[in-house]
């Protein structure tokens, strides 16, 4: 059997190699096979790691030595005579190690955390001769952007740390093996020249660089025994030369999120054709997908304690999407999509690699079943809208960067953004532009509040004015630390593995949607009466009377929220982007609602202070008393065309809700799915859980060591929450219908 | 329509039905209640008093929204309380939903008599489902406070004259409803009935004790056991040979 060609034969484009060669499959589930014996072994090592790791503090090992690089490290394996697929991050199993271009105080302090210190060279080379992208971000800041900074206004911004985000196409060391890359490369370089404007000097100072981080892949890949100049010639090498490619990033980089993808139906490609060959059985198939998923499990990056509080459970947001469909129509579901999910089985429920399904009506219905069986069995995956998706971008060829953003494979990169805090932009309405908590002055122009209950014109007035300053702020901080991120901590080796010049997305992000919603709320449909201290700072509200709350499929509160999000863009849009990259917005905040909470004071909604938010675009723990899709319709309300970064919504049932018996359970989940992206709305955490599971995982974590809960964008061990981030799991809407 | 005909009187809504008739539901819970069972799971429901008048429209609008999630077997379904005591103002709630090509379900004790009940049984209501409460005269005065048992099997008889699908539900409640002769005559009532599609039998269970206790009522179930799985498995066998579909919830 041979590949069919076409345009992917002549040029880099993946994607047509895909289309043409795919074989979609309609089946079911009953074909998939348990680990092997190899697989079952080196598994079990790694949970014997994996729990040393958590009795360390989350930190097994550490190499304090050397700067981590594609070379930096010798050859690692869990037990080689049993791999199939290798390579480790460093040359030992979860052995973390030092990456300080983002910023080198963060390692020192992750470091000294855990009672280490980087080595003497090291230090002189990071505190005398080398700059990082943190120095960068600082040199440049203003004092206005460090006030919105410190006060909790823009929060999470990657100006300490890695921003990520970017996916690189890995795929394409399989099927093209990395001389052919280098070949296109320099093609590209000698096409880009003069008038040498900033934008054109910057572009042939990287390229060179992506050149440079190819033939050190291939250095990379001699330490393990593996060709990767070559294409690969078989399946095995296939996962084994995909996975070269993205340990080569998280070797080089610890972005927040570096997700690997949609590696799943194209690797397909090359096991459908060994099996049909008879080189290969399902049994050695499903074992490179094990491997290969396992090895992505193990992906660590060195974090400091402060990072758990946005980012918390150590995530490494290794993102696969799976399914979705072609533009002409037919699935991309293939057997490798189920082995890829039967890796939850093989190995047990895991957060990583963040699987993410592409969901379309018309995917495969034995696709849909064996899906809704995983989430509810394993509470280990989230779904996508990709009818939304793919029709909005013309594209069929996108994996998920970090959560919930839609970026298409080698062609397309994301600027990641963090986000800022809407809720506290609502308070500065009313408190005369000031910050709530310490009075300073943040933004100027927005008068003072005279009457005894607030005024929902008054109001609004002065939000609108307070999200233009907080719009034109957030901008400034963003091309800031993206200018110097690719000047001191460039991605060279993702940025090798995508098209030069690729189109750009800035990601920006808010956080505390349901709590502005639901004030506004209040405030037009109940009497507000501000309660100021001898400041006239608001320091509570009193509410009168009952309002309609986010999250009832109630449209006088839900086009509240859909109105915020769709001003709150265009306000994002007047401002010119680095590299002119094309602004977005995302509703999403991963775990920092507990933290973006506890830095803001009381809101008109009733919220009191320091209370958790909601996560991503979710209604407001309690407040959706009309059932689960009262609530997914109050969601979907947002209009994607207004947050094309996307819009996170995580639900929690309890199993008894979804139906009786296991067969209505699969079927009802399935509808929900099918109505919420029919609703076009575009993302949704799917968690089936007891609350007692939780409760009993909390007072017992030794015997939860898999236990997996969806939050929002991405997975986490449950065990590996702290307490409050735990006990906020707990607080959030179950719902328990009966 | 007068106004009382434009609105319900509605307890709660749950957008996520997956236990009142097929597929996923809006499930309409309306305030009032015209039997008082003692085991009864929502007595915050039976009052006739309090609940939320609600516009017809409102709810419509409700089922609408919904029609992504409903697939071809979901709908909407009225429950209570007791919905039939409203069943002058579902007559136009089920013809709107019915223009919308929604699927109707009514949760009834079925004792109601009025003529828009035997309206909704005898054609509107595209599913109705019988609460079987006891088998004898007796039994029903004892567990619902009134003695209606010849009007609900009027009911049910109408509907299967009607040549309309219908379930039938049943609680079997250690000591009142669970004995041989109570399933004999259920098997002599119902199993040469054609429309009856699926037999539910619900397993007592006091999940709605604490309700009673927060109402100052008082629950005089307190000592009944719940279903052994033995006992259940006893009934299904009894049971299943005469009825197409008998589910053990």
């Amino acid at each position: 059997m041979k590949f069919k060609e076409g345009i992917w034969t002549s040029s880099i484009e993946v994607k047509d190699f895909v289309a043409r060669n795919i074989t979609p499959y309609a089946g079911n589930h009953d074909f998939l096979v348990g680990p092997t014996e190899r697989t079952s072994h080196l598994w079990n090592i790694c949970k014997a790691a994996l729990k040393e790791e958590r009795e360390r503090k989350g930190l097994r090992s550490v190499d304090t030595e050397n700067v981590s690089t594609m070379n930096a490290f010798k050859a690692g394996y869990i037990d080689k005579e049993s791999e199939v697929i290798v390579g480790l991050q460093t040359d030992e199993l979860l052995k973390r190690a030092m990456k300080p271009y983002g910023g080198f105080k963060v390692v020192q302090k992750a470091l000294s955390e855990h009672g280490f210190s980087p080595s003497e060279v090291i230090t002189e080379s990071f505190s005398k001769y080398t700059k990082t992208h943190n120095d960068g971000v600082f040199d440049a800041y203003t004092d206005e952007i460090r006030k919105f900074r410190s006060l909790g206004f823009l929060t999470g911004l990657p100006d300490n740390y890695a921003r990520g985000r970017i996916i690189g196409d890995y795929r394409r060391l399989a099927l093209y093996g990395i001389n052919r890359l280098i070949e296109a490369k320099k093609a590209d370089l000698d096409a880009i020249h003069g008038p040498m404007t900033d934008a054109t000097i910057r572009l042939r100072e990287e390229v060179s660089e992506q050149i440079k981080a190819l033939y050190a892949m291939i250095e990379m890949g001699k330490i393990y025994d593996l060709d990767l100049s070559r294409p690969a010639e078989n399946a095995r090498e296939a996962v084994q030369w995909t996975y070269m490619g993205y340990l080569a990033a998280v070797k080089e980089q610890d972005g927040a999120a570096m997700s690997l993808g949609s590696v799943s139906s194209f690797l397909d490609v090359f096991i459908e054709k060994d099996l049909t060959d008879g080189v290969i059985t399902e049994e050695e198939a499903q074992e490179y997908i094990d491997q290969f998923v396992m090895k992505l499990r193990m992906v660590r990056h060195l974090r400091m304690e402060a990072y758990e509080q946005i980012f918390a459970g150590d995530p490494t947001w290794v993102t696969e999407s799976i399914g979705g469909l072609l533009i002409d129509g037919r699935s991309k579901v293939t057997k490798t999509s189920f082995r890829f999910l039967n890796t939850l089985y093989n190995l047990g429920p895991s957060p990583e690699p963040n699987i993410t399904i592409l969901w379309s009506k018309n995917l495969p219905q034995g696709f849909k079943d064996y899906c809704a069986k995983v989430s509810i069995e394993t509470s280990s995956i989230q779904y996508e809208n990709d009818d939304l998706m793919r029709t909005s971008a013309n594209c069929d060829d996108y994996g998920i960067a970090c959560c919930v953003s839609m970026q298409e494979l080698g062609k397309h990169i994301q600027f990641f953004g963090a986000r800022t805090n809407l809720a506290k932009t609502l308070l500065l309405a009313i408190n005369r532009g000031q910050c709530e908590n310490t009075g300073t002055q943040i933004v100027d122009g927005i008068p003072a509040l005279e009457n005894e209950y607030l005024d929902y014109d008054e109001v609004v007035a002065n939000f609108k004015v307070a999200m233009k300053e907080v719009a034109r702020v957030y901008n400034e901080s963003m091309n800031i630390i993206h200018y110097m991120h690719d000047k001191y901590y460039y991605e060279k080796a993702q940025m090798a593995l995508i098209d030069t010049n690729p189109k750009i997305n800035i990601a920006y992000g808010i956080a505390g949607l349901s709590i502005v919603a639901d004030s506004l709320s209040a405030i037009k449909h109940a009497k507000v009466k501000p309660i100021r201290d001898e400041n006239g700072l608001t320091v509570d509200f009193e509410i009168e009377g009952d309002f309609p709350k986010y999250g009832n499929d109630d449209d006088r509160v839900d086009h509240i929220a859909r109105d915020v999000v769709s001003h709150f863009n265009k306000e994002l849009s007047q401002h010119k982007v680095y590299k002119d990259a094309n602004p977005t917005l995302s509703v999403l905040t991963i775990t920092s609602n507990v933290v973006y909470g506890l830095k803001t004071g009381a809101t008109p909604d009733g919220r009191g202070k320091g209370v958790a938010f909601a996560p991503g675009a979710n209604p407001m723990h309690g407040r959706d008393t009309h059932g689960v899709i009262a609530s997914l319709n109050s969601v979907a309300k947002i209009d994607y065309k207004d947050s094309k970064d996307g819009i996170s919504n995580t639900l929690s049932v309890v199993p008894k809700s979804l139906g009786s018996t296991p067969e209505d359970r699969i079927a009802n989940l399935v509808r929900t799915l099918d109505g919420y992206f029919g609703s076009n709305a575009q993302h949704l955490n799917v968690n089936v859980l007891d609350r007692e599971t939780l409760i009993h995982a909390m007072e017992h974590p030794e015997e939860h060591p898999q236990l997996t809960i969806r939050v929002s964008g991405y997975a986490v061990n449950f065990v590996r929450l702290t307490r409050e981030q735990q006990q906020e799991v707990l607080t959030r809407s179950f719902h328990e219908s009966l | 329509m007068t106004q009382a005909e434009k609105t319900l009187t509605v307890h709660s809504i749950e957008s996520f039905g997956t236990h009142d008739g097929p597929g996923i539901r809006l499930v309409v819970f309306l305030q009032g209640c015209n039997l008082q069972c003692l085991y009864c799971q929502n007595p915050d429901t039976m009052a006739m008093k309090g609940g939320t008048t609600t516009e017809i429209e409102a709810l419509v609008k409700r089922a609408r929204n919904m029609k992504t999630y409903f697939g071809d077997d979901g709908g909407v379904t009225v429950s209570g309380g007791e919905p039939m005591l409203q069943s002058k103002a579902l007559i136009p709630f089920f013809e709107a939903l019915k223009a919308e090509g929604i699927h109707t379900n009514i949760d009834t004790n079925g004792v109601v008599r009025t003529p828009e009940a035997l309206q909704l049984i005898s054609g509107l209501s595209d599913l109705v489902m019988f609460d079987v409460k006891s088998t004898t005269d007796k039994g029903f005065k004892t567990l619902t406070g009134v003695s209606r048992l010849q009007a609900m099997l009027s009911n049910v008889k109408l509907r299967e004259a009607s040549q309309l699908p219908f379930w039938l539900r049943y609680v079997l409640v250690p000591g009142f409803t669970d004995k041989e002769r109570d399933l004999e005559w259920l098997i002599e009532q119902f199993s040469g009935m054609n429309f009856l599609e699926r037999f539910e039998i619900l397993p007592y269970h006091k999940l709605g004790q604490y309700k009673w206790e927060a109402l100052g009522m008082d629950y005089q179930l307190m000592d009944v056991a719940e279903n052994t799985p033995e006992q259940l498995e006893i009934v299904e066998q009894k049971l299943t040979p005469y009825f197409k579909k008998v589910i053990i919830k």
